[in-house]
């Protein structure tokens, strides 16, 4: 066999394999825009329809969970970009008293994300009363390890003479980090928004505890409670859910592909 | 004199200052909580008027009694030792196909990464769907060539598996991002050499794309891992650990002892052993990474 | 002059608005769990709203929380949060968990007047036996239901059976189930006789075969269970025997949400289902079906299924008095009646039966009193004292039957073990 046939015959299998691999999808989405009756049956002239969009948007406040998500995920990123950057700050650039101990136990995070611990989590919460409330879904991610440990590295990179010349200005700390520091960062900045915006979009376990109404409920609650029917399933309905929820953040990826992948590097080796 | 000393104090306090949001927020969602549930499996579960009493290691001698936590953990270790060398082994195909010259290189990527974006419940549901007996996609195929329906999800010997096949199905695309950004590092001097020698292209990859993709396998190893013991989105929303607990795995079962059941003194107990779990990896970490990443 | 009369009437309107929201003191959270996907939330939400309407003091704020399993769970974590609905629809075997938890009030408490004691008493006594106990009554029968088998009437006619005839013993099920099981060229099954779901709570329909075989599962306190009962043991082997010995049912765990799929698509030619589904299968299937009571083995029978209404505790008198009236106004007789045509489940009053509507609707529909007919032969669902936990261990030896893990004897002793170790502590 000629190389050429042997580098056709296996490019052929890759796109074997992709396909089989984007099969479960390929599936869903052929299921969401066919009636009922062709969910399961292939027939090429199955007529399109929108309308189990329209019957997943309405049969459930999808707005709703929509808008829920969107001030969750942006409520999360703005928080951890003040609180992480105030910390990575003070470790990257000083060392001070009991800081390299501080450094080692916010690591711990990593490993013991607060989904870990939800019975106690919980019980803090309801103590604090932040139970079913936007707030609540939050507030124990805010104070990321990951963040925290990923903008430190970039500050610690930034090198000290830009800082000391802004000092020499009379500016404070507050205003050279935003001065010096947030400028130089932002690409991380960025990497590090796309992936908590993508992880909190996503998140489930956590909202499903905390939330008990309509108006706190993130998309993935909701779309579980949507789907978990007792009396029988329409698949057509519940694939074009299972779509809605995810199309943001798909069709910002095909948008944005590069930044994406980009962003997911920067955030995770370096 | 003065100055430099008032200026280090000031910095031990503006220090203290900044990670004080911090360092207040972590310890209460993680440290404190983590300390509270090793003392609260050592009490018993309050009820009614009961107040907790102190009862030893009466919870821990009920856990190793449970059948259905040896399950969970079995079942999550083999999920840990499935799941994470299979979407490694896949992450690194996709990254060496992509990375190479084939035709539609973005197409395939576009495939191969997708599935990471999805929110798993989303996901989940998906594939519930894709398994679906008779009618399910999966089954359609396999009946195309003869072989008899398969209830993946209502048997216990294919639930796991199906359910591992979700998790690879969504991790393999993200790692194979760092598996591409490590190859497109690679020297390309170390191939033309290679290709002097006449080497074949498996020795190529043994002796030389392996050994400098360690670092990376390594890393995406140790995230893997960490992920396969906090696995439970796709539990309940696909099989509610069932069929006759085949699919329960530790957090799940947590989750069910602590919320279903309301025995928070036995879900202390299982924490412990989750929490455990996840230190003995952190020094695995420590130990195999710790050349590769510094963290101070 | 027309834009300012405009502007007067929505000014008047904003009025109106703001005012309601001040004379509105009482505000009702509703949790219900109805999953039938879209049209019944809007159901329950249009419920609410006429309430809010017919007392323009209450407002209820509907939430719907997925499946029964999923409303227990978030009614008990809002609960113990201290953020408890005030009225919420469960599983009527949730009664001993909600009582343990000290989180219901019971409705003797609060419905005191002569029409509260006589509404009380208006519901089929089958439903009132999951709704009281120590002399109280927990729950008002909301969405209830028995086990009914559905068969495809096209497919009984190909197999040669007479399309009017359901099975009415088991051993006439299993042999209609073994001409109604077709199989293709090279063996694989292309339509089967019957399944009866295992999937989530396969207790429930497991115990419609014990009730058959004459046995009861568990004693009125909810302190006892009778899961080595050797008439269940045989029933369990039973259950087993359809998928595994007359390969009439498909092996493994059949899933409960699919199985009315798997009914339209003609995949299994009858099923066994909650009378709630009549609507979704009177809708979805497109052939001629029928309804009819479960068969019979020493006797016929099912339990009885679904949903109460509680009332949750709470310190103010006027929420109580409103969810009361809210429950009132949920289990009146036209609004039973007209839950039961939209969904399915039996009208949970007999006096829902003699509305106008019912009368209408099981004329042309005769297959809707199916359910309500077979109360008579309906015991109590399965309903112990930390209920979760007693019946998954039931569960768990049922799917571990059905997959073939365990034989049914070994698995059902080690579930009465397990349940015995969980009730001790109730059997003061």
């Amino acid at each position: 066999m000629s190389d050429r046939s042997i580098r056709l015959i296996s490019t052929a299998a890759v796109w074997l394999f992709a396909l089989v691999w984007a099969l479960p999808l390929l599936y869903a989405i052929w299921a969401a825009v066919h009636p009922s009756a062709f969910a399961t049956h292939f027939n090429l002239a199955a007529p399109l329809t929108f309308e189990n969009f329209t019957r997943a948007w309405t049969a459930a406040p999808f707005a709703r969970y929509f808008l829920n998500t969107t001030l969750l995920v942006l409520g999360i990123m703005a928080a951890q970009f003040v609180i992480c950057t105030l910390a990575a700050f003070a470790l990257a650039r000083w060392t001070f008293v009991g800081s390299g101990v501080l450094f080692a136990l916010i690591l711990v995070q990593l490993m013991v994300t607060p989904d870990v611990l939800i019975l106690e989590n919980y019980l803090t919460l309801k103590q604090m009363g932040l139970i079913d409330t936007l707030t609540g879904v939050g507030l124990p991610y805010v104070a990321s390890a990951f963040g925290i440990f990923l903008l430190r590295q970039t500050f610690k990179s930034i090198p000290s003479e830009l800082d000391d010349a802004a000092r020499m200005e009379g500016a404070s700390t507050l205003q050279t980090i935003w001065r010096v520091y947030l400028p130089l960062a932002r690409p991380v900045y960025v990497a590090y928004g796309l992936v908590s915006v993508s992880y909190h979009w996503n998140n489930f376990l956590w909202p499903l505890i905390v939330t008990n109404s309509v108006e706190t409920r993130p998309l993935t609650v909701g779309l579980q409670v949507f789907a978990s029917v007792d009396q029988g399933i329409d698949w057509s309905v519940i694939s074009a859910a299972a779509l809605m929820t995810s199309a943001p953040l798909m069709i910002a990826f095909l948008l944005f592909q590069r930044a994406f992948i980009q962003s997911f590097l920067r955030a995770g080796i370096r | 004199m003065a100055a430099p000393r008032a200026s280090r104090l000031n910095i031990h306090l503006q220090g203290w200052l900044l990670v004080l949001p911090a360092v207040v927020l972590l310890a209460t969602f993680t440290h404190v909580p983590a300390v509270e549930t090793v003392i609260d499996s050592f009490f018993s579960t309050p009820h009614g008027k009961r107040p907790a009493v102190y009862i030893g290691f009466d919870q821990y001698r009920t856990m190793l009694a449970d059948p259905v936590f040896w399950l969970a953990f079995r079942n999550n270790l083999l999920y840990a030792l499935i799941t994470v060398p299979l979407a490694i082994a896949l992450a690194l195909l996709m990254a060496l196909w992509v990375n190479g010259r084939i035709k539609g290189r973005a197409a395939l990527r576009l495939a191969f990464f997708t599935p990471t974006i999805l929110p798993m419940v989303a996901a989940a549901n998906i594939w519930l769907f894709f398994y679906t007996p008779d009618y399910g996609l999966l089954n359609q195929i396999i009946r195309l060539f003869g072989f008899e329906s398969v209830n993946w999800l209502g048997s216990p010997a294919t639930a796991l598996p199906a359910l591992m096949a979700v998790t690879v199905w969504k991790e393999a695309g993200f790692f194979m991002i760092f598996f591409l950004a490590a190859l497109q590092q690679v020297p390309p001097v170390l191939y033309e050499a290679a290709r002097m020698e006449n080497a074949s292209s498996w020795l190529v990859f043994r002796r030389i794309t392996w050994p400098l993709l360690m670092p990376t396998t390594l890393f995406v190893a140790v995230n893997a891992l960490i992920n396969a013991f906090r696995v439970v989105d796709q539990v309940i929303a696909m099989t509610g650990g069932g069929p006759n607990n085949a699919t329960a795995l530790l957090l799940f079962y947590i989750f069910q002892v602590a919320f279903s059941f309301w025995d928070s003194g036995y879900a202390a107990a299982l924490s412990v052993v989750l929490l455990s779990t996840l230190a003995i990896i952190a020094f695995l970490q420590f130990f195999l990474l710790d050349r590769k990443i510094h963290y101070r | 002059m027309n834009r300012f009369t405009r502007f007067l009437t929505g000014a008047a309107l904003a009025a109106t608005v703001l005012g309601g929201s001040h004379a509105s003191a009482t505000e009702l959270t509703f949790y219900y769990p109805i999953a039938v996907g879209g049209p019944i939330t809007k159901i329950v939400d249009g419920y609410a709203a006429e309430f809010t309407k017919a007392h323009p003091d209450i407002t209820v704020k509907p939430v719907y929380t997925g499946s029964y399993q999923d409303s227990i769970v978030k009614a008990m974590t809002a609960a113990k949060a201290g953020n408890a609905p005030d009225v919420a629809i469960l599983l009527s075997t949730d009664m001993f968990t909600l009582i343990d938890n000290e989180l219901i009030e019971p409705y003797d408490a609060i419905a005191t007047s002569d029409a509260d004691k006589a509404w009380i008493k208006a519901f089929y006594p089958a439903f009132m036996e999951n709704s009281q106990a120590g002399g109280h009554t927990w729950g008002i029968p909301f969405q209830r239901s028995t086990i009914v088998q559905y068969w495809n009437k096209d497919a009984f006619k190909a197999a040669g059976l007479d399309p009017e005839k359901p099975p009415k013993s088991w051993d006439e099920m299993v042999d209609f189930g073994k001409k109604l099981t077709k199989r293709d060229g090279s063996g694989a099954v292309t339509q089967w006789g019957l399944e009866i779901p295992s999937s989530g709570f396969p207790y429930w329909l497991f115990q419609a075969l014990t009730t058959q075989n004459g046995a009861i599962l568990a004693n009125q306190d909810g302190t006892k269970v009778a899961y080595t009962d050797p008439k269940v043991i045989e029933a369990a082997q039973f259950f087993a025997d359809l998928s595994g010995k007359y390969q009439v049912m498909p092996k493994g765990i059949i899933d409960w949400g699919t199985t009315p799929k798997d009914f339209f698509e003609g995949k299994t030619a009858m099923m066994w289902t909650t009378t709630g589904n009549l609507t979704n299968v009177r809708t979805n299937a497109k052939f001629a079906f029928g309804v009819a009571a479960m068969p019979a083995k020493a006797r016929g029978g099912s339990p009885t299924g679904g949903g109460n209404i509680y009332i949750f505790k709470n310190d103010d008198k006027a929420k109580l008095k409103a969810a009361l009236e809210f429950a009132r106004f949920l289990s009146a007789p036209e609004r039973a009646a007209d839950w039961g045509i939209a969904t399915g489940y039996v009208a949970t009053r007999p006096d829902a039966w003699d509305t106008d509507a019912m009368k209408k609707y099981t004329a042309e529909f005769p297959a809707a009193a199916v359910a309500r007919d077979q109360l008579k032969d309906a015991v109590a669902e399965l309903s112990t004292h930390d209920n979760q936990r007693v019946t998954k261990a039931l569960n768990d030896a049922l799917q571990a039957i059905l997959t073939g893990a365990k034989q049914a004897k070994p698995a059902l002793d080690d579930a009465q073990a397990e349940a015995t170790r969980i009730l001790t502590t109730y059997q003061h």
